[in-house]
């Protein structure tokens, strides 16, 4: 069934770029886009004690999204912009010595755009700081001259912050809007994120069932109100999802408006993509040793996942994350696990396991134009208003030039409505 | 302008409870209620604020202060009133909760309320599952949408509203967006279509953007309420609603109040709210100004003297005049006709100007010129004779027709020639028009590269017309107002819906017309390097630049791209004429002594008779424009292909194009099967694996049932379940296919979901784009129509042979199918298929052959697998066989060039033979590439650079032409025979160094 193709010479369109060389470990500066500012932030500090001088991305201002707009093709994906737009202003600021600085990007390797942003980025800097190596940090075998080295064990250490920067944004999210003393939920966060980063230096990182008791605890102790507030979920395209650079400070926005913020697990999509790819075994028959990693993987980390879950539970004080397979029974109502470009069939997922675990007021935040949003977000809708009546959605576009004004007005409609069905006790 | 004040009896009555006010700030009006506590409405007023939101609200108040004074429950709402209730504590309701309440208030047996408002379009279903609806932030379709179409048909909205009571036809216009409707309308203007009939079509695309982009999927039916401003006021959108909606006169609505809906809604919210004494309302509005969460920037001009310095300087490259007056020997004569103004232009053989006329066509360009031209052969009095004539622009065909000029000449050209005039070393060279930006790199005197803005990043001269008019003043002054701001607004670059946008909420912010001004120049100019030429830096753009256009007359526009760009460039003072001017140019040159030129007399009795219809030549159906002039002689527009004109058409010997429509659905061999009825719907995935699902279906004995072919119409079909407005034009075509297969009874629809397309081996990954792959699960969750049985959509991966004969067994378990059946009528399916693809290759290599042998320019027509459709692709191979060109697909020649190794990853199959396609070209002399992009496709996005890069690389011109639902195929031709020209040039330039 295959087409017969006959030898073909390879015409080399490629332009240069530099690669990364393991002793620029020692001399250079990595910079790494504000995209989840909870886990990266978490992330910075581990691999500072890996030895990399990293530095976590923080400028927001205006010329960030200018130098995205003046380097990035108009009609790329918004998520690409901010983060070229981040590197160019960062790299022109005057903080850092060009010649000994290397961005890093993550890549997933699906079929959406997303898995170009590595040569986007590239291109983009190619412009103005052409020396500086673009590292993609991925797990699929791309950019070989380019990775960023992952040992098994930095692997793992990674898992660990994940897991651990959920858990300390999923109670965050549950404790700020109703702290009784003003900032305690605050002090709480930085107490967990030095009891999380103490345990990396000095060993004991990998008792994650301690550490989570431990930062559940931390939150549990601060004083909370009992009134009831719309709870309003955060779902969409990852980037926009938990960037405050994109997505206008959601977060910040909806606690402004009495609500509590609901943004689902990191780790759900890391789960994803490790299940997207058992998935294309199941879905056509594909055998490989790659696939048969990733369900060794995925066993784990469910595992994993599972006692979390069980110690939230336990604790009886916050919602529990998400049980990833009830993800995925939730997806198989809405669509197929085959959509699985983007963030696919997570998005309805999400949505649907928010709508059943008590969140029905939901923004579905997605970069204006983005495709696999076109089916797995916005094409979804219908079907999640029929399985869930109640369910409230807002779909918001996000975009260099979509106004705050806008954004809000449409969130506010979806609000009221949430704050009239929260009065009507539905 | 409209004031509405209506004051009910009973004023001035201290009641002991507090009246209840509402306050509605819009994006261009203010409605300020005043209702007891009832319900009773005693006061309401509807204001234009003219961005002077603050003030006009202020004024409204005191008038309420001196009729009623005491205490009030105030709310206010409206897009634009957030900022205003967050600054001054005043209780602040979302609009369409506001409307809601009203309407139970008011209206309990309502089922649905369309409200259309100055840039919002929403949409509240009452009944049957509560759901309110707003307009996305890239929807046009709204009042604002209709003052800009006012704006560019020259008339005011009343005067539009009395032209489509009187229409006789509806023309299909995009209104997704102004730009693109716009994109259609130009054209229709240009044909001279009727006002009436456009009016009346600028209505029916409000309507049906409501009813697709907002409805999506739920039809609005019951009694249904019509609120806000432009609903009450323009009756010809209203009858367009109601004949749309299909309403009986009892349920279609139209409420006394409906442009202060909103606002009276505010009010009866406001009944919890705590009461305020009017005097503190009044107070806390007041204090309420503008915080600094604007983005500003630097002024334009520090002082007078910097202005003057500048003006100075530009002053340098003013042509000189001649007197007509007095002047006595020959002239050439140039016409620019543009899409918004007609400009003309009468040189002397030593090039100075003996007459310029720039105006606005008015839509009606003809009369202009031959007004003119009856002007200058009077004024001359016979002392001067013209030598010679060229038109160009979008209405060159027209013109020409029309003065019998000696020459046509492409825009692009003309402005090149009109600039070397300026700087015979210039390397650049942009001119931002009304409606269009153009740009071009110029290298070894020959134009390089070609820009033009698409669609979607226009914003361009009108744009700030538009704008001024909605600030009550006119354009010159506007403009001239941002020159010396202390802090222009910075209001992004791209579309003009968002920039409306962006201007509502710095206006919300309180900046001031001069800042809005002022921001403006400079966001036209960021869209125009940022967007349309897409400079890295300003370096890029070349060292001798000359601007022209009409926009650049603007100083402050002009100011901005100086600043922009750091350089000093050359405006010369016929900016706004160069397209005339290089014509003339061009007649200079080109004239052989005597003009074809219509003379005195003859434009004496000079008339045209306008005729619109459909042209039943081909399925296309055209809507075809005939102009009839005095002297019997006719000019046809609107045409696609030369058969609408009357003419034969062009061989489509030479056209794969023509060749795959024709060969594609032969490949159903058109079994009667006894199993049953299967509908392929053509399009997206479909138009490649056509063949294997044909074979494979009919090899299992199923009747194989193709879904109608592609148009407008069946667009319309399926539009109303159409769930994201912004997919790309094939997908939601896609909709209608479905719909005509549904109605043509099949037992089922078969589109199966691939995130992987077929392994070519010439790329690192293999994938479908994601809407190509899911496609299906937007269909079934959006088609109301569609379920488990009369929908199979298997995921497969044809490179897994084995799974994907069992997945197909299990997708059709209800017809019993063997493994074994299956899998030989699979075979049979990929024999087709193979077959179909070496055909289409054969033809390819044929057709290489034959313009080989005729001496023909190649043109490589790339694009996707579904482009071959021709509501899609909108007859562009048509027009290039019409311009003398043979035209090959991608996939006709992806197969004979080399592997390529991109910059970017290369995952997607189709894509992957966009750049073996690029390859091909570039090693064959006689070759061009054009790339078709479907607008809204984020891939290409990607490969549009990326092809580009391995054209210019090879230092071959790279052109790209983007293609959506808008109908215009002016806009194409201009830029395929700008495309030519330089291809000629260069032709000349390399036989010359010879």
């Amino acid at each position: 069934m295959k087409r017969q193709t006959t030898e073909k010479n390879i015409k080399d369109y490629k332009d240069d770029y530099p690669r990364w060389q393991p002793y620029m470990k020692s001399t250079y500066k990595i910079l790494i886009p504000d995209m989840l500012p909870w886990h990266f932030a978490l992330i910075e500090r581990l691999l500072k004690l890996e030895g990399y001088d990293v530095e976590l991305l923080r400028n927001e201002t205006r010329s960030v999204i200018d130098e995205g707009l003046k380097h990035v093709h108009n009609d790329t994906c918004f998520p690409c912009l901010c983060t070229v737009g981040q590197y160019i202003d960062a790299l022109k600021s005057g903080k850092y010595d060009v010649n000994h600085t290397a961005v890093i990007m993550s890549q997933s390797g699906g079929g959406c755009r997303a898995s170009n942003y590595i040569p986007l980025i590239r291109k983009a800097l190619r412009a103005e700081f052409p020396q500086v190596p673009v590292l993609s940090l991925n797990f699929s075998g791309l950019e070989k001259d380019s990775s960023f080295p992952v040992g098994a064990k930095l692997m793992l250490k990674l898992v660990f912050a994940v897991y651990y920067g959920d858990t300390i944004m999923w109670c965050y999210n549950q404790t700020k809007p109703y702290e009784v003393k003003e900032g305690e939920a605050d002090k709480a966060r930085d107490k967990a994120i030095e009891l999380v980063i103490s345990k990396f230096e000095k060993g004991g990182y990998r008792k994650y069932k301690k550490i989570t008791r431990a930062i559940t605890e931390m939150f549990s102790a601060v004083e909370r109100s009992g009134e009831k507030k719309v709870r309003v979920g955060i779902v969409g395209e990852i980037y926009v999802k938990y960037s405050s650079l994109a997505n206008n400070h959601l977060e910040d926005f909806l606690m402004s408006e009495g609500c509590e913020p609901v943004v689902p697990a990191l780790m759900d999509y890391v789960l994803y993509c490790v299940v997207n790819n058992i998935n294309d075994g199941r879905l056509y028959g594909k055998k490989s040793l790659f696939i048969t990693a990733n369900k060794v993987v995925y066993s784990i980390l469910r595992r994993m996942q599972k006692n979390i879950i069980k110690i939230f539970k336990k604790q009886g004080v916050f919602e529990p994350i998400h049980d990833f397979e009830h993800l995925r029974r939730c997806a198989d109502k809405v669509l197929n696990q085959g959509v699985k470009m983007g963030e696919g069939w997570l998005i309805p997922a999400e949505m649907a396991a928010l709508a059943e675990t008590g969140t029905e007021n939901i923004v579905c935040t997605q970069p204006f134009g983005c495709l696999p949003n076109h089916i797995a977000g916005k094409g979804a809708i219908r079907t999640l208003k029929n399985l869930y009546q109640n369910v409230n959605i807002v779909a918001v576009d996000y975009d260099p030039s979509a106004t705050k004004v806008n954004q809000e007005n449409r969130i506010k409609l979806m609000l009221a409505t949430a704050r009239e069905n929260l009065a009507a006790g539905k | 302008m409209r004031q509405k004040t209506f004051v009910a009896a009973g004023q001035k009555t201290a009641g002991t409870m507090a009246k209840l006010m509402g306050i509605d700030v819009g994006s261009t009006t203010v409605k300020v209620t005043v209702v007891e506590q009832d319900g009773t409405v005693l006061y309401k007023s509807y204001e234009r604020h003219f961005a002077q939101v603050r003030e006009t609200v202020l004024r409204e108040l005191n008038k309420i202060k001196e009729q009623f004074g005491g205490d009030f429950c105030a709310s206010i709402t409206g897009s634009a009133g957030l900022g205003l209730s967050q600054r001054s504590g005043i209780n602040f309701v979302q609009e369409v909760q506001a409307a809601f309440v009203a309407i139970r208030r008011f209206y309990p047996d309502a089922d649905a309320a369309v409200e259309l408002g100055g840039e919002d379009a929403k949409i509240i279903f009452v009944t049957g599952g509560t759901e309110q609806r707003m307009n996305g932030s890239c929807a046009g379709g709204t009042g604002a949408f209709i003052d800009q179409m006012a704006t560019l048909l020259n008339i005011s909205v009343q005067e539009m509203d009395e032209y489509a009571l009187r229409a006789e036809k509806i023309y299909p216009i995009a209104s997704r967006c102004g730009v693109f409707a716009k994109s259609d309308i130009q054209p229709l203007i240009n044909q001279g279509a009727t006002k009436e009939d456009i009016s009346a079509s600028i209505f029916q695309a409000v309507v049906d953007q409501t009813v697709s982009g907002l409805a999506q999927g739920r039809r609005i039916k019951g009694k249904v309420l019509f609120l806000g401003g432009p609903l009450y006021f323009l009756k010809g959108l209203r009858q367009a609603f109601v004949r749309t909606l299909r309403l009986s006169e009892e349920n279609a609505v139209f409420p006394e109040d409906a442009p202060c809906f909103m606002s009276i809604g505010a009010a009866l919210h406001s009944a919890g709210v705590h009461p305020m004494n009017i005097e503190e309302i009044c107070d806390r509005i007041e204090k309420a100004e503008g915080n600094d969460e604007v983005v500003t920037g630097e002024p334009l001009f520090r002082d007078k003297e910097e202005y003057a310095a500048f003006v100075k300087r530009h002053r340098a490259t003013d042509l000189t005049f001649a007197d007509i007056a007095t002047y006595e020997g020959d002239a050439y004569l140039g016409i620019d006709s543009g899409s918004t103004t007609t400009k003309l232009i009468l040189i002397t053989p030593d090039c100075r100007i003996l007459y310029s006329h720039y105006q606005s066509n008015n839509g009606q360009p003809v009369d202009i010129i031959v007004e003119k031209l009856k002007e200058i052969y009077k004024i001359s009095a016979g002392r001067i004779t013209i030598k010679g004539s060229a038109v160009t622009g979008y209405g060159e065909d027209l013109i020409k027709a029309a003065i019998k000029a000696d020459f046509g000449i492409v825009e692009t050209v003309a402005h090149f020639k009109a600039a070397l005039h300026f700087n015979p070393d210039v390397d650049f060279i942009i001119d931002i028009g009304g409606q269009d930006i153009k740009c071009f790199k110029i290298k070894n005197k020959a134009i390089d590269s070609i820009m033009l803005n698409e669609a979607c990043s226009s914003g361009c001269g009108s744009f700030i017309q538009t704008f001024a008019r909605a600030m009550g003043m006119e354009i010159d002054k506007f403009s001239q107002l941002g020159l010396f701001a202390p802090h222009p607004v910075e209001l992004g670059s791209r579309c003009t819906v968002f920039m409306n946008s962006a201007v509502k909420q710095a206006q919300k912010e309180g900046s001031s017309v001069e800042d809005i001004s002022a921001g403006l120049s400079i966001s036209i100019v960021k869209n125009a390097i940022y967007k349309v030429i897409r400079a890295a830096s300003a370096d890029e753009l070349g060292d001798n630049i000359v601007v022209q256009g009409g926009t650049f007359l603007n100083d402050a526009v002009l100011r901005a791209f100086e600043r922009e760009t750091g350089k000093n460039v050359i405006r010369p003072g016929i900016a706004g004429l160069m397209g005339a001017f290089g014509a003339a140019l061009y007649a200079k040159e080109m004239s052989g002594g005597a003009s074809t030129t219509i003379g005195l007399d003859k434009l004496e009795g000079f008339s045209y008779k306008a005729n619109a219809i459909v042209c039943r030549g081909c399925t296309s159906k055209c809507n075809v424009n005939i102009i009839t002039f005095a002297d019997g002689s006719r000019f046809i527009s609107g045409n696609k292909c030369e058969r609408g004109a009357g003419q034969k058409p062009a061989s489509a010997e030479l056209d794969i194009y023509s060749y795959k429509q024709e060969r594609l659905p032969q490949v159903i061999e058109g079994v009667k099967g006894t199993k049953g009825r299967v509908g392929l719907p053509l399009q997206l995935g479909m138009y490649e694996q056509l063949p294997i699902w044909a074979g494979f279906f009919e090899s299992l004995g199923f009747e194989v049932v193709l879904s109608d072919k592609s148009s407008r119409e069946l667009y319309f079909r399926g539009q109303h379940t159409v769930a994201s407005d912004t997919a790309c034009y094939p997908a939601k075509l896609m909709h209608g296919h479905i719909e005509s297969l549904l109605d043509k009874g099949v037992d089922f629809i078969f589109l199966p979901c691939e995130s992987y397309n077929l392994d070519e081996h010439d790329s690192v990954n293999h994938y479908n784009c994601p809407i190509v792959a899911y496609y299906p699960e937007l269909l079934k969750a959006n088609n109301e129509r569609l379920n488990e049985e009369n929908f199979i959509m298997p995921y497969i991966d044809l490179n897994m042979w084995d799974n994907t004969v069992k997945k197909l067994c299990a997708a059709l378990k209800k017809y019993n199918i063997k493994k074994k059946a299956a899998d030989a009528a699979l075979k049979e399916g990929f024999a087709r298929f193979n077959k179909y693809h070496a055909d289409v290759r054969a033809k390819g290599a044929e057709i290489i052959k034959k313009a080989r042998e005729q001496g023909k320019q190649i043109i490589i027509l790339a694009g996707r697998p579904y482009h071959v459709d021709n509501e899609i692709n909108h007859g562009i191979n048509k027009l290039l066989t019409s311009l003398k060109l043979a035209v090959l697909s991608e996939d006709a020649v992806f197969d004979e060039a080399d592997l390529v190794n991109v910059n970017v990853l290369n995952q997607w199959t189709y894509h992957a033979r966009l750049y073996r396609a690029a390859e091909y070209a570039c090693r064959n002399k006689d070759m061009n590439l054009v790339q078709l992009v479907s607008f809204g496709c984020g891939l290409d996005a990607i490969t549009t650079d990326e092809v580009r890069s391995i054209m210019e690389k090879n230092g071959k011109l790279y052109t790209q032409i983007k293609i959506d639902e808008i109908n215009n195929l002016g806009v194409v031709k201009i830029r395929l025979r700008s495309m030519l020209a330089a291809i000629e040039e260069e032709k000349k330039a390399s036989a010359e160094s010879k």
